[in-house]
């Protein structure tokens, strides 16, 4: 059924048709919550009660909170940025390091160490919020009831979230920066070596110039990532939430209107990295 | 070059990388399974057996959510595939040019957004207040308001669209990497459109199909929000009572269980996908 | 060693295993030459390549360079400069900051940099193309940048490694003759490594043969041409037509051979010891050929031959026929004294016997 095969027209029609149907339900709920974002009503639902910033601006003086007014939010999403610029950073280096030891050196075992790499990808995101708190939470509460020692930074909190996050980013982090670097040809390093370059100068002036873009991609990638999970973040969270569990929380008291301001904002943001990291792509 | 600098720098690259996998996945994992092994007698006396896996097993809750959630997630990935095959084949095989790139961005953008955000985006379509009972009751097609969130459909719903990407991407990949002239071989040599897709496309697909299959099974097995936002009262997803267990609860040792249990079921699935289609996960993910 | 030599290697071993890729190379470039080691693919020419650019050690031997034993120095701080096969520039710089890139680690100060960059572009013949990226340049503009990159740091020993090998062939007779100019032109020493005998032969005032790691021969092409020096350096430089027989007898550097077929033929002997009974193998270049029967009251030697087809290609133009089974080349003059010839019929090719040559055929 390619182009080169011929098609009846009704085929034609039915398949055009599935097509619309397809991308309608792909961004009917996004559009719907955009929309809401805006709607002067209590309530994110029908009837349209006109055009207003208060889910914005408000400064709940008139019983309205607007989200750049409303501190639980902000915090929550002050929060969200933190974890997300250290999961980044750490993700990204370590990927970095992981995709030149799988495509550079040559070692006993590198298959089974690479499959191991892999393994984060295959388990549930639940599961390895629920090992980290059970191994990191437990030990400082043994640690604590056996010699009095306080081991805050493994008690659920940021620090534990970076960690469970970094869990799972770095394998995507590092299939990515690996992608990139089984690109690259080694004899360009050669090349470096011979106008006069030390190999840890022709690491950083070719080699990683070259890894650049995938760096950027990766880091891109894992600030998203970071930023909207939930499933592993709130199994490791303290008492101060991220964005995504502060969501959930309000949202099962019940929906308003400030939700929707909060989710647009999100894909705004989301959709500005998106866009960064094609043109990085493009550029290359 | 020489080999003492080899060394040096093999150890140094390695070091970071044994350090993440092992502190961050095979202890914390090895410590789990060790915890759902332990019995709490009192609160300082600890000792070993299977009594959580017991539980599991007599309380028939426990073992009804799991089944249920695994034929669930089986059933939503299946569809999942269905949904996406025709959509990547247009992709990569029938659109050209710009359409082709706008297209494949158009099925990316949904997830510019959070798992939250698309699910608070259906439940506002879906809820008794939502938009579809407001249109069809201005249609003239019911009386009332109709509830169509919390059940079991709108949670398949919400499923679906949570994995879409992760099947069309890889789908696409691969067939973009098929040469049409298979195809055409495939018709000159007088297949019909049956053969031609059972015995050249969805072989050649294959490694596409599996890892979009694994990935969205996984997704979809480990998915919380969905499940819980969505769901009805009796459509409980198994990720729930590990939250509960350990969140709700405090009961570590069973949550620990229930955890061990999901990620038995979850490798098992993986394995048999793996070896049924005849891949290697290096293959499928790498 | 000569002291004026740019390169001289003794004795050099490279092993991979229990296979030697280098066995025993010794060689000796003067400087301001053109050196060419020619050889087929596998005969560890790159091998002998890597260890004079120091990115591989020899298990044995030295090199040395002006003088200096070259054995433990890194390749970044040898002054050797490498064109590579496919030219490895780096597609994250432009031109400019390719062909800068040995001079910024040499700590050459900015403006003196963009002084020399625009010096060496405008003497490759690409002036101004400083900011253009490399992606975005032909396949000869691509060859010259690399040149470039390495000749602006005026290295004692220029390396190439069949870089013109990706070229299409109108480009690679063109970048043929500009490579030599561009020798002469900087008085640089090349040492150049390809398995195309037209490439070495043009180019070079010196070839060095190789074969399964060894030098079989080393000598300036056209003496590499009229006076190989064993039958694979006869059989793999220029065409050539072999024919195997027995030595029947020789006299003043002349042997006397029965070929398989009974026929006696003549050439020069260039195996020493040549004994009366042995096998031997004679070659004689297809242009060495001519089709008569009066070249024999010159002292000519011939043979009986049948025509199997005539290959015309111009200048180029040959016969193909048969003897005793073996095909034997010769050349068809487009000047019309080449009688004509019909398929299967009889034809008889004499030569000159100094021009063929003869060697002893008991070493396989």
């Amino acid at each position: 059924m390619i182009r080169s095969v011929p098609r009846s027209r009704l085929f034609d029609g039915v398949y055009l048709a599935y097509l619309v149907v397809f991308f309608v339900y792909l961004a009917m709920p996004l559009l719907v919550t955009a929309v809401f974002a805006f709607n002067d009503s209590p309530f994110p639902s029908l009837p349209w009660q006109g055009f207003t910033l208060d889910w914005y601006l408000a400064d709940g003086s008139e019983g309205r909170t607007g989200l750049f007014h409303d501190s639980g939010l902000l915090s929550a999403l002050w929060v969200s940025a933190k974890i997300a610029v250290w999961v980044t950073l750490v993700s990204v280096a370590l990927g970095c390091v992981n995709a030149v030891l799988f495509e550079r050196l040559q070692f006993r075992g590198k298959e089974f160490l690479y499959l191991l790499m892999l393994l984060p990808l295959v388990i549930p995101g639940v599961i390895l919020g629920v090992s980290i708190l059970v191994f990191y939470s437990g030990t400082a509460n043994e640690v604590s009831r056996l010699w009095g020692i306080e081991l805050d930074m493994f008690r659920p909190g940021m620090t534990l979230v970076v960690m469970g996050q970094v869990t799972f980013i770095t394998t995507l982090a590092t299939l990515v920066i690996a992608a990139r670097l089984r690109k690259f040809d080694p004899q360009l390093e050669e090349a470096a070596l011979n106008l006069g370059a030390t190999p840890l100068v022709a690491w950083f002036t070719v080699t990683l110039p070259w890894l650049m873009p995938s760096i950027v991609g990766a880091a891109a990638m894992a600030f998203l990532m970071s930023f909207e999970n939930f499933n592993t973040t709130v199994m490791l969270t303290g008492s101060d939430t991220p964005l995504t569990v502060a969501l959930f929380n309000r949202l099962r008291e019940g929906s308003t209107p400030v939700l929707n301001a909060v989710a647009l904002f999100l894909m705004v943001v989301s959709a500005l990295l998106a866009l960064f990291t094609l043109r990085q792509k493009r550029s290359e | 070059m020489k080999s003492s600098a080899g060394r040096l720098s093999l150890w140094l690259l390695l070091t970071p990388f044994v350090l993440w996998i092992v502190l961050l996945v095979l202890v914390p994992h090895l410590q789990m399974l060790r915890v759902s092994f332990q019995v709490r007698e009192s609160w300082d006396t600890i000792a070993w057996g299977v009594q959580q896996y017991q539980n599991f097993f007599i309380e028939s809750y426990y073992w009804r959510t799991f089944v249920r959630t695994g034929v669930m997630s089986l059933f939503t990935t299946f569809l999942t595939l269905l949904i996406a095959f025709p959509i990547a084949w247009y992709i990569a095989k029938m659109a050209r040019g710009r359409s082709k790139g706008i297209l494949f961005m158009a099925c990316l953008i949904p997830f510019w957004a959070s798992e939250l955000v698309r699910t608070y985006g259906w439940m506002i379509l879906l809820r008794e207040s939502g938009l579809f009972s407001s249109w069809l009751q201005a249609l003239g097609w019911v009386d009332g308001p109709v509830e169509m969130l919390y059940n079991d459909v709108a949670v398949i719903i919400g499923l679906v669209y949570n994995g879409l990407l992760f099947m069309v991407v890889p789908l696409v990949t691969t067939l973009d990497g098929m040469d049409e002239n298979l195809v055409e071989a495939g018709y000159d040599l007088g297949g019909g459109h049956a053969t031609v897709l059972r015995e050249i496309v969805v072989p050649w697909a294959m490694p596409g199909i599996v890892s979009g299959c694994i990935v969205v099974f996984m997704l979809t097995l480990g998915s919380y929000l969905t499940p819980v936002l969505m769901g009805g009262k009796d459509s409980a997803w198994f990720t729930e009572q590990i939250f509960t267990q350990f969140i709700t609860r405090f009961n570590w040792e069973q949550g620990a269980a229930l955890g061990v249990l999901l990620l038995v079921l979850s490798s098992v699935m993986v394995w048999l996908g793996l070896t049924l289609s005849g891949q290697s996960l290096r293959k499928v993910m790498g | 060693m000569a002291t004026e030599s740019d390169l001289s290697c003794t004795g050099l071993i490279r092993r991979f295993g229990n296979n030697a890729a280098v066995d025993h190379i010794s060689l000796d470039v003067p400087a301001g030459t053109f050196f060419s080691i020619l050889g087929p693919s596998g005969c560890g020419k790159t091998t002998l390549l890597r260890l004079l650019a120091g990115f591989d050690k020899p298990d044995e031997g030295d090199i040395h360079i002006r003088g200096q034993r070259m054995n433990d120095v890194p390749p970044n701080r040898r002054p050797v400069n490498m064109v590579f096969q496919h030219l490895a520039l780096f597609p994250t710089m432009s031109v400019g900051d390719n062909i800068g890139y040995g001079l910024k680690r040499r700590k050459v100060a900015i403006v003196e940099r963009r002084k020399r960059i625009a010096g060496v572009l405008e003497q490759v013949g690409l002036p101004g193309l400083e900011h253009r990226n490399p992606q975005e340049l032909s396949g000869g503009q691509r060859q010259r940048v690399a040149l470039a990159r390495c000749l602006v740091l005026e290295p004692t020993l220029l390396l190439l490694d069949e870089p013109l090998g990706a070229l299409d062939l109108k480009l690679r007779e063109q970048m043929k003759i500009e490579l030599k100019h561009l020798q002469k032109q900087f008085g640089t020493t090349f040492v150049y490594i390809t398995h195309d005998q037209s490439e070495a032969m043009v180019m070079s005032d010196q070839v060095a043969v190789m074969k399964d790691g060894r030098f079989d021969q080393v000598a300036p092409p056209e003496e590499l041409y009229r006076e190989p020096a064993t039958p694979f350096v006869a059989g793999f430089v220029g065409d050539n037509n072999r024919l195997a027989g027995e030595v029947v007898s020789v006299m003043d550097n002349l042997a006397e051979i029965r070929l398989d077929d009974g026929e006696l033929v003549r050439g020069r002997v260039v195996s020493a010891g040549l004994q009366r009974g042995a096998r031997a193998e004679l070659y004689i270049r297809p242009e060495s050929l001519v089709f008569t029967d009066e070249g024999l009251n010159r002292g000519f030697s011939s043979m009986q031959a049948k025509v199997r087809t005539t290959l015309f290609d111009g200048a180029n133009s040959r016969v193909e026929a048969d003897k005793s089974g073996q095909p034997v080349y010769a050349r068809l003059p487009q000047d019309g004294s080449a009688p004509k010839l019909m398929a299967n019929s009889a034809v008889r090719l004499a030569w000159d016997p100094m021009l063929a040559r003869v060697f002893g055929a008991d070493k396989p």
